[in-house]
């Protein structure tokens, strides 16, 4: 956020320097279930982002003292690796990514139905390869579709995008020089189907008129990646069809005594 | 609508099942009236409930199955054992078919040792036991194990048992499965390995249509060969 700069972000057109209108988004690709020994898993581009997410679980909760009776926990691990940046990253959790990690996990939390595996813990590993700007909504957004991925009961896949405020105007979607020379940063993650807000920050200034342009304008465009989050998990069960499973539990029980 | 569980429709986390004419079942929720699909699934229909059969996910213990489960610990007076779950399935003295003096349930039972059990009772906390007290529930020895996700076991079995029975006449194993995607496969070495081959392609191939034919066909092509 370098605040006032005099660089030229949008042209008189109204397009952005990698080519985008204001309430354009990056060209997304989402992938479910790319990896064999994670119970699910998501790989999603945004553009130059390139973010793999990965759940385990449910499963024994270590620590012990961290496991809740009543319900599961949510643990998420939001990771940048060394090379996702153009100076090296130094390895391991810092401050920010401590922090995105936990918003992550808050927002997971309320979606997946928790209350039906008591005493375990879902874990959900980010791994940031690429990083150009949103890489936290591209990690949220690679979550859900991992957690779907697993098998976990929750309300709805989660979207996540950011919108921002460059050369006072409100943009979509903020690649890595929007964000480093803009005026604001404001991600957004929501339930679609409820329009419940998951998560929201805000860094910078916005006027009211600007924020509810720019949550409106968020809001729109999660749908959009909502849509692409379920197309990739319909065509990784695709093939989805055939005979039926009519087989009870006491089918079990006759097989097992005649054996 | 469509009929009775007939058309095999996949749903997502989120996605409207029925605006509330129906009752909601298993992997489902309701907000507003509405009944939502609560993981990704197959949607079915069953006597006026609207169910979401799971394509994945883990084992979670239910009253009355059958599992297959290895001994990770042994205390005075119970085994605990790993049942393929989030949760570990303790195993009494007290629910095993012999007579077991206290601080000897070693000599019955010892770490590593498979086993048929069944699920006695899971509470509210998902605390789970087990029980060797029933017929047909023993030690398992000699054999090997296979795991495969839980929600293929119905596939394995088949319609009334069809799979199964085909794959235990072709090869002449003893096979138990249960209900946590373990299954125990006994025989001859060759045979044993004819029929974990079938299994696998059973698994792999689940979502497919005529699965019965191509592992009917596998198991001939390897069974003439060797005549």
């Amino acid at each position: 956020m370098g605040g006032n700069s005099d660089m030229k972000l949008i042209d008189e057109n109204g397009i952005r320097i990698d080519g985008r209108k204001v309430d354009e988004l990056r060209p997304i690709r989402i992938e479910a279930g790319v990896l064999k020994s994670a119970d699910g898993s998501a790989y999603v581009e945004i553009g130059k982002n390139k973010v793999l997410a990965a759940v385990y679980g449910p499963r024994e909760c270590h620590p012990r003292h961290m496991q809740n009776p009543a319900k599961a926990i949510v643990q998420c691990k939001y990771n940048m690796i060394s090379f996702s940046v153009s100076d090296r990253k130094r390895p391991g959790p810092d401050r920010r990514s401590v922090e995105i990690s936990k918003l992550i996990s808050e927002a997971m939390e309320y979606v997946v139905f928790t209350e039906n595996f008591p005493r375990t813990s879902i874990d959900v590993y980010i791994e940031v390869l690429q990083a150009n700007a949103g890489t936290r909504c591209a990690g949220l957004t690679a979550a859900s579709v991992a957690l779907a991925d697993a098998g976990i009961p929750m309300k709805d896949v989660v979207p996540a995008v950011a919108v921002g405020k460059v050369n006072d105007q409100v943009v979509l979607d903020l690649n890595k020089e929007e964000d480093n020379f803009g005026q604001a940063d404001l991600p957004i993650a929501i339930i679609p189907r409820t329009g419940e807000v998951l998560l929201m920050q805000m860094d910078g200034h916005m006027t009211q008129a600007e924020f509810d342009r720019g949550l409106e304008m968020g809001v729109r465009a999660c749908s959009e990646i909502y849509r692409l989050q379920k197309d990739a998990l319909r065509r990784r069960y695709a093939v989805v069809s055939g005979e039926g499973e009519e087989e009870t539990k006491g089918l079990v029980h006759a097989m097992t005594e005649e054996a | 609508m469509s009929k009775e569980s007939t058309a095999r429709e996949l749903v997502l986390p989120g996605d409207l099942l029925d605006p509330g004419t129906m009752k909601p079942g298993e992997g489902t929720y309701v907000h507003d009236g509405k009944i939502f699909a609560a993981m990704l699934g197959i949607k079915s229909v069953k006597s006026n409930f609207v169910n979401v059969i799971p394509l994945g996910g883990r084992y979670i213990p239910a009253p009355g199955d059958m599992v297959i489960g290895k001994v990770i610990d042994i205390g005075p007076s119970n085994w605990l054992v790993d049942i393929n779950s989030p949760y570990p399935a303790p195993l009494h003295v007290n629910e095993v078919p012999w007579r077991v003096e206290f601080g000897d349930t070693a000599r019955y039972l010892s770490v590593g040792d498979t086993l048929l059990a069944k699920v006695l009772s899971v509470d509210e906390t998902k605390r789970v036991q087990v029980t060797m007290k029933e017929q047909g529930l023993r030690k398992l020895q000699g054999g090997q194990i296979l795991e495969i996700s839980h929600s293929k076991v119905p596939r394995v079995i088949g319609k009334n048992g069809s799979m199964i029975q085909m794959i235990k006449n072709y090869t002449n194993c003893r096979i138990f499965i249960g209900q946590n995607g373990r299954i125990w496969v006994d025989g001859n070495m060759d045979d044993m390995v004819h029929a974990m081959r079938a299994i696998k392609m059973i698994e792999e191939g689940a979502q497919t249509l005529k699965l019965t034919e191509r592992v009917k066909e596998f198991l001939d092509s390897v069974y003439r060969k060797e005549e």
